[in-house]
């Protein structure tokens, strides 16, 4: 009985992180500039792929990782430098649909570039199952796990501890303010870009081995993400890990005790139930901040 | 003005004889119409799809034609939309003014044309699976895949064999796999099989453990069944070895392709599918009917375009070869005859199988079109 409960909790957190890890790309971009980017999910899918490509040509991982986490950070700061950029004065909403249009773009050349096919990298740690109290979890359930807290850290650390990045949060208060202050706000943005695609890359790295990869795998993993995202509090990265781990834990546990055919319904029950009484989130500041 | 006079008696005599030579033209072409999904969510299926048509037509006209007349091949690309290929279809048969129409990669696609086909009076070959494309058979409606229903029906009987009799089932919630489930649950009880466990997955879940914890603790369970496509089912499989299942575990047809294997890894070893010939080309005994016909198509296609063939080929290259076949044997393109000429088709071996139709049965296919496979050390091994 308990095995059975551990099961569905593992199965739920091995789910959870991978849109926790989502989820936190939406939090930096939204944090300089209130704009949802909706090419983060394609993020993933870049360094995901990259990653395989490299080391399915002989690469070792080490190696291929660092050089799919450059391209896809390339990839970030065109994406800012030739469609966010021109648009700058343009409101957030037209800024959004941009980063659709350009989410579409980059699965198209995608397809183009690499194929079909879906692409796999091995464990980090093998395939043997850790056994805990008649329980499984992959070892690589883990690093995705892992890395996800490492992330949070190092992003709580830039945005509270380092001068740039309390840049980064002042201009997404008030940008002329910002600038009046002396703050470069267009690299301000390129660098939300670089590094929402530096964590897209990342995260997109280490479930790859989990969920697999193709060209549109970013669609889901976008969705989830913003799912997770949005349930946390936008620009909480603390809460896109909470709301993702959430969403994952009340689908596995639905499909384990009620049934595995309304899991996604039960999922989407609890974020609406959620935002109904928190409708900042669950880590969201309150939305009066703005003025 | 006279000027202008001039010129309109110019464009008037250039039309007139652009028209007179394009209708002389279409008379002496055969001129196939084809949509497929070649982007979009069923693209890995419509472009190889695309890529067999293009190059055995372009064969077809090197070897003088059908008939010695010259195909012409139209193609266009409904990204996977039931809409766009219903309206493709109407712009083929009306503006196009093809003889024939190949295509519907998916069956939602085939379903969306089969609306203008009909009333149209045009022969149309599905490359589809959906049983509910020929059954009930329409006038005009052909198909040339397998359906799930005698992947399920192959499945349940190698489980006969091996006396299992208590399953459990876990599917796809969208598309191949809520087809290929609504049709397990139709034929297992005709061969005694229960289902003790129903679970289901979307597409791209990325841990499906938990629908796998209660199938192995369904009381009685003997077996599991997996119907899918795509990564799901290599998740599966390697959430079924996680978790250390010892019930041996079935896959449908919807795997039988080597990226199934290449993704679930040593987590394959020992699961059993049914499979198409193509998919066995070389172990196929060399008496078998189908063997020269699958290698042929194999190796023309790996080496024309250097990728593993896959069976969405195969379906376009037999759809392609039975619609020529009954164009000749009408001996014109009028569309009742070459109806007629399809419905007759007869002891065709194609990529799916041996191809009989009938009156009552457009699809043609006899249920040994399916062979059993096991796969070992990261291969197929025939099993039948």
């Amino acid at each position: 009985m308990f095995a059975e409960f551990l099961q569905y909790l593992f199965s739920g957190l091995t789910s959870g992180a991978i849109y926790a890890l989502a989820g936190l790309g939406f939090a930096i971009i939204y944090n300089s500039s209130h704009v949802i980017n909706f090419a983060q999910g394609e993020f993933i899918m870049i360094g995901g792929m990259a990653t395989a490509t490299l080391v399915a040509a002989g690469m070792p991982l080490p190696l291929a990782a660092a050089l799919a986490v450059v391209a896809t950070m390339a990839v970030g700061v065109a994406l800012e430098k030739f469609a966010v950029e021109p648009a700058r004065n343009a409101d957030v909403t037209a800024i959004i649909i941009i980063t659709i249009g350009a989410s579409i773009f980059l699965r198209g050349a995608a397809q183009v570039l690499w194929d079909k096919e879906f692409h796999s990298l091995p464990a980090f740690s093998g395939d043997t199952p850790l056994k805990v109290a008649g329980a499984t979890l992959m070892p690589q359930s883990l690093w995705v796990v892992g890395v996800a807290v490492l992330v949070i850290a190092a992003l709580w650390w830039f945005f509270n501890r380092t001068m740039f990045g309390k840049a980064m949060l002042a201009t997404s208060y008030n940008p002329l303010a910002a600038r009046l202050m002396g703050i470069p706000v267009k690299t301000v943005l390129m660098v939300a870009f670089a590094l929402s695609a530096l964590l897209g890359a990342v995260g997109g790295i280490v479930m790859t081995p989990i969920t697999f990869t193709n060209y549109e795998a970013g669609i889901m993993l976008g969705l989830k993400g913003f799912s997770a995202a949005v349930l946390g509090g936008l620009g909480s990265g603390a809460g896109a890990i909470v709301g993702g781990l959430l969403v994952g834990v009340a689908e596995a546990l639905a499909s384990g005790y009620l049934s595995s055919a309304y899991k996604d319904a039960i999922a989407f029950i609890i974020i609406l139930f959620v935002l109904f009484f928190m409708p900042s989130g669950l880590f969201g500041k309150k939305g009066t901040e703005r003025v | 003005m006279r000027c202008l006079a001039k010129w309109g008696a110019a464009s008037v005599a250039v039309l007139g004889a652009a028209l007179f030579f394009g209708s002389a033209q279409a008379a002496e072409t055969v001129k196939i119409g084809a949509f497929l999904s070649v982007t979009g969510p069923a693209s890995f299926l419509g472009e190889p799809e695309k890529k067999t048509l293009e190059m055995y037509v372009d064969r077809l006209n090197k070897d003088g034609g059908i008939g010695g007349r010259k195909v012409e091949l139209v193609v266009y690309d409904d990204a996977g939309t039931p809409d766009k290929a219903a309206t493709f279809a109407k712009r083929l048969i009306q503006n196009d003014g093809v003889d024939i129409l190949i295509g519907g990669t998916t069956t939602g696609t085939s379903m969306a044309a089969i609306k203008v086909a009909e009333p149209a009076s045009v022969p149309f070959v599905s490359l589809a699976g959906g049983i509910d494309i020929v059954d009930p058979v329409k006038k005009w409606v052909f198909k040339t895949p397998h359906t799930d229903r005698m992947a399920a029906e192959k499945v349940f009987a190698d489980m006969k064999k091996r006396g299992i009799t208590k399953i459990a089932l876990v599917s796809e919630d969208a598309g191949f796999g809520k087809s290929g489930h609504d049709q397990s649950l139709k034929v297992a009880p005709a061969y005694g099989i229960e289902i003790v466990a129903d679970e289901v997955y979307s597409p791209k879940d990325p841990d499906v453990t938990a629908q796998l914890t209660k199938a192995k603790n369904a009381p009685g369970v003997q077996a599991i069944f997996n119907f899918g496509f795509g990564q799901g089912p290599a998740i599966v499989t390697k959430n079924y070895k996680q978790l250390g299942i010892t019930v041996p575990l079935w896959q449908s047809h919807g795997v039988g392709s080597k990226e199934y294997v290449r993704l679930a890894g040593d987590a394959a070893e020992g699961v059993r599918l049914p499979a198409s010939g193509l998919v066995v080309a070389e172990q196929l005994p060399a008496a078998d009917p189908q063997k020269p016909v699958v290698t042929a198509f194999k190796k023309e296609y790996e080496a024309a375009f250097k990728s593993e063939v896959s069976t969405f080929a195969g379906h376009a290259y037999d759809g392609l070869q039975m619609a020529a076949a009954a164009i000749l044997r009408a001996g014109s393109t009028d569309k009742a005859k070459v109806r007629d000429e399809l419905e007759k088709t007869s002891g065709y071996v194609g990529t799916g199988g041996l191809v009989s139709m009938s009156a009552t049965d457009h699809m043609g296919l006899s249920p040994s079109a399916f062979h059993m496979v096991e796969i070992r050390k990261g291969d197929w091994v025939l099993s039948d």
